[in-house]
């Protein structure tokens, strides 16, 4: 067990977990930052995405020992931004929510998509979104990103 | 019989439901259904608080407790918006819960607490209509003897009730009065004309809760003292721990117990640790020596070979029309045989499978996401040798479902109770990893089919043969007895010998092979299978007749199938983009009759890199009164999705190992792998509610390989498709 001090949603935040334990468990075990998602710790899916110095970043098989300096955003601090908040928003308003597993990971993709590409073309959005839904909610996805795009300046 | 009738009539609980209300113990109007179970004796006569559907509270929120998992399909939205139609709720204090299990949420047609078969809206539709306007009733009979005035006097708005002479009272204020009233017997309901929250496209109640991280899946479960439970699985179905060395397991900080366990085929070795990574760790330091004696090992290439003989044959009768013997004296040239052969698949929901139990010697509390929730308090009060009544069982939010979070052998929570069991007194959170789940079984069947058919000189099918060759969901159950007859499982053959077509001289038969590979229903069940084949025939006689694809289906089809000719001729209308496609492109048309629902599709499709490259799908779909459009919209967009997954991906079998085991392996579609454009179209109709959940699920894939046929000329008749 080695000691760690992360900074999480703008907070400094210490943890005690062995070294190999991935950011993923520690935010949802240790921290009980639930909102991040375990789909398949193989980084294929995407439900585990957080912004790891304003990068999109999948938790599932990064080491907490490899955390280092940069700020962890996760879905319960995306708020906080306003492009985070617009996302929110916009995919309540779109209704693009299914069973929800997936949702925190989509929305931090997104956020991550907007910051880097106001005005996402579709190549861009099949592209940063690579999250898996199983309930493919993708067409109202691909709306709601554009949506957003159109409130952005 | 039907199916579901048969399943109805078969479990219709031995008990009288009443109606009853109470004052909740925080005040306010609890209308719920009393349980009277005559066969328990003594004290069976309960007056305890009954399991409620709706409580009006005094601070004004209406609390809707549903039977029905929440797992994407919006049943947390759409049942309450018809008990609070009927109540004339303010639709902005309607707060759903999930319902924990309880004979009073056992629904038509299983007679069990479930969730399966699209049917959650269609059987609650009538009840719950009821509930809300007999809560209603009662209210207004407060308000009328508040007012001195007559019931009828007053009207209600909004969660208000309205008197003749301008007066006006919350149902908040009115709900302790309306608690010591008697439930009214008859109430009527109001026109669908007079509808103002069903059938208007409504929002999910649960959105914020899903897009800010608050939403608690099962998997979020915390509980002071919990444990994490991996299980080591057997490799191969069925085989058991024969010895294992769990010392380097044990020697890792954090890790409360390693012990073999049952599981409810062979056995397994259970790691309970204070972390998930902690449990993962140590199984992974696990020596587990695995006795396979006896046990089959599956494989898929042998399981091709062995049913693609048996599919040379007539299986047991489903269906037998007309003459037999009429394909033989059709003339070779009008006559074909099709061949298909279609994978096992994984549900693959994107929460793995799990459940969290505590076990405390005299009674369990248990916290799942579950399909089947009084079934599996059944398997845990029998496994812990305890009476149901002292199991509790919360149903929480699924990640995803599509049938996995159901099997009749209830092996999740066998395996928890087993765990639970050992670690009494202590909470323990079973989890499956990716995994575990992917390899874990209980796939949508993998089956294989040969279709032989006699076309007339009308270009029309006169003569059809189906052989389906697949495991059974239910021989080998509780439920064989009730539902196989002449050794047919009606789900395997459901879409085939069931469709709508009119075709004069028809069989289907169907073989059942025992293999040692856990099968159950996925989202469509037979139909994933069955409407594939169907489909994608019947377009190729189409092609064959130079027919339009939907007037062929239009001419061929039952006059008496109105759903799914509904669906057909709205299809027919927003389709119309069909005939202007780009070079490279092509449309595909497949329909179906989905337990009543009548559904259609077209989708566009070009070739890119040697796979189907899906563009636009529009779906029409004729389920009757739409409660909430914007919800089938979202299901039918879902189950585009969800349908393209058995073009991509399969679980296969070598010497008995599943070969996949995550999205690496077994490949879901991703955004790029979906359709930019999904259009719904919803029948306009006031008949009764039908499901929409599935149904659009078994149409989607037909239609592209109709359309890629359309491209290239060529008939795929397996699946995944490999290159184009």
């Amino acid at each position: 067990m080695t000691t760690y001090q992360i900074t999480v949603n703008g907070e400094r935040r210490e943890v005690k977990v062995d070294p190999s334990t991935p950011l993923l468990w520690v935010l949802r075990e240790e921290l009980k930052l639930t909102g991040t998602k375990y789909g398949c710790g193989i980084a294929a899916c995407g439900a585990c995405t957080v912004h790891l110095g304003g990068k999109a970043t999948r938790t599932c098989v990064l080491r907490v020992s490899a955390v280092g300096d940069q700020e962890v955003v996760t879905i319960e601090g995306i708020g906080a931004d306003p492009v985070g908040r617009l996302v929110r928003e916009t995919w309540v308003e779109k209704d693009v929510v299914q069973c929800g597993y997936c949702q925190s990971g989509q929305i931090m993709s997104a956020v991550a998509l907007l910051k880097e590409k106001p005005k996402p073309t579709d190549a861009n959005i099949e592209e940063g979104m690579g999250n898996l839904c199983r309930c493919a909610t993708y067409v109202r996805i691909r709306e709601a990103i554009k949506s957003a795009a159109t409130k952005l300046t | 019989m039907r199916f579901a009738e048969r399943f109805h009539n078969r479990f219709r609980p031995d008990r009288r439901d009443f109606l009853k209300t109470s004052t909740a113990v925080t005040g306010g109007l609890l209308l719920g259904l009393y349980m009277d179970h005559p066969a328990r004796g003594q004290g069976s006569n309960q007056t305890t608080q009954p399991s409620a559907f709706v409580q009006i509270r005094r601070d004004g929120r209406i609390v809707v407790s549903v039977r029905h998992l929440e797992m994407g399909q919006g049943v947390l939205t759409a049942l309450p918006m018809i008990i609070a139609e009927e109540l004339d709720a303010d639709w902005s204090q309607v707060t759903p819960e999930h319902a924990p299990a309880g004979d009073a949420y056992k629904a038509p047609p299983l007679g069990i607490q479930s969730t399966s078969g699209s049917w959650s809206v269609r059987y609650a539709y009538q009840q719950h209509r009821e509930l809300g306007a007999r809560a209603r009733a009662m209210l207004v009979g407060a308000a009328a003897d508040r007012w001195k005035v007559r019931p009828d006097e007053c009207r209600t708005q909004a969660g208000v009730v309205y008197g003749p002479s301008g007066q006006s009272a919350r149902y908040a204020e009115l709900a302790d009065d309306a608690s010591r009233r008697p439930v009214p017997d008859e109430v009527v309901l109001k026109k669908p004309s007079d509808f103002r929250i069903i059938g208007k496209s409504t929002r999910r109640i649960d959105s914020r809760a899903k897009t800010d991280g608050s939403q608690k899946f099962a998997l979020d479960m915390d509980l002071p003292g919990m444990q994490t439970a991996l299980i080591a699985r057997p490799p191969v179905f069925g085989a058991c721990v024969k010895a294992f060395d769990a010392q380097a397991a044990r020697s890792i900080e954090g890790v409360r117990d390693v012990f073999e366990i049952p599981l409810v085929k062979g056995s397994g070795v259970a790691v309970v640790a204070d972390r998930f990574w902690t449990a993962k760790q140590a199984r992974e330091q696990l020596k587990i020596d695995w006795d396979f004696a006896g046990v089959e090992r599956a494989d898929s290439k042998e399981l091709r070979t062995k049913y693609r003989a048996m599919a040379q044959k007539p299986g047991n009768i489903a269906v037998s029309r007309g003459d037999k013997g009429a394909l033989s004296r059709i003339p070779s040239s009008r006559r074909l045989i099709a061949d298909y052969e279609l994978p096992y698949l994984a549900h693959a929901a994107l929460e793995p499978l799990n459940m969290t139990l505590r076990y405390d010697g005299d009674r369990a509390e248990a916290w799942a996401p579950s399909q089947f929730p009084t079934l599996d308090q059944g398997v845990l009060a029998h496994a812990l040798g305890l009476d149901p009544s002292k199991v509790t069982l919360h149903v929480v939010f699924a990640g995803g479902g599509f049938g996995r979070r159901s099997p009749l052998d209830g092996h999740v929570p066998f395996e928890a109770a087993a765990i639970a069991k050992r670690l009494r007194g202590t909470p323990i959170r079973l989890v499956y990893t990716r995994e575990d789940d992917m390899r874990s079984g209980y796939y949508r069947p993998m089956t294989t089919h040969r279709v032989e058919v006699g076309i007339g000189a009308d270009g029309m099918p006169s003569a059809w043969q189906h052989v389906v060759v697949g495991q059974s969901f239910i021989i080998g159950t509780a439920m064989e007895k009730t539902f196989i007859k002449d050794g047919v499982d009606p789900l395997v053959v459901e879409g085939a010998a069931n469709n709508k077509y009119r075709i004069p001289n028809f069989q289907v038969s169907a073989h059942h092979p025992v293999v040692n590979v856990p099968v159950y229903t996925l989202r469509s069940v037979g139909h994933s299978q069955n409407t594939f084949v169907v489909e994608t025939l019947i377009d190729e006689m189409a092609v064959r007749a130079k027919a339009d694809p939907i007037a062929y289906r239009l001419k061929l089809l039952d006059p008496q199938a109105t759903k799914v000719r509904d669906a057909l001729t709205l299809l027919e209308e927003k389709s119309r983009w069909r005939k202007g496609l780009a070079r490279g492109h092509a449309a595909g048309i497949a329909c179906a009759d989905y337990w009543d629902t009548g559904i259609a599709c077209a989708a566009e499709v070009s070739i890119v890199n040697k796979r189907p490259r899906v563009h636009r799908v529009t779906v029409a779909i004729a389920c009757g009164l739409a409660v909430n459009p914007l919800s089938i919209e979202a299901q039918c967009q879902g189950a585009i999705g969800f349908g393209l997954t058995q073009l991509m991906s399969a679980i296969t079998l070598k010497d008995g190992e599943v070969e996949q085991s995550n999205f690496n392996e077994f490949r879901p579609p991703y955004m790029s792998d979906a359709p930019a454009v999904i259009d719904v179209h919803v029948v306009p109709s006031n008949d009764a509610p039908l499901g929409v959940g599935e149904p659009a699920t078994p149409v989607v894939s037909p239609a592209v390989v109709n359309a890629l046929a359309r491209l290239t000329g060529k008939r795929y008749r397996s699946l995944p498709l490999t290159s184009v």
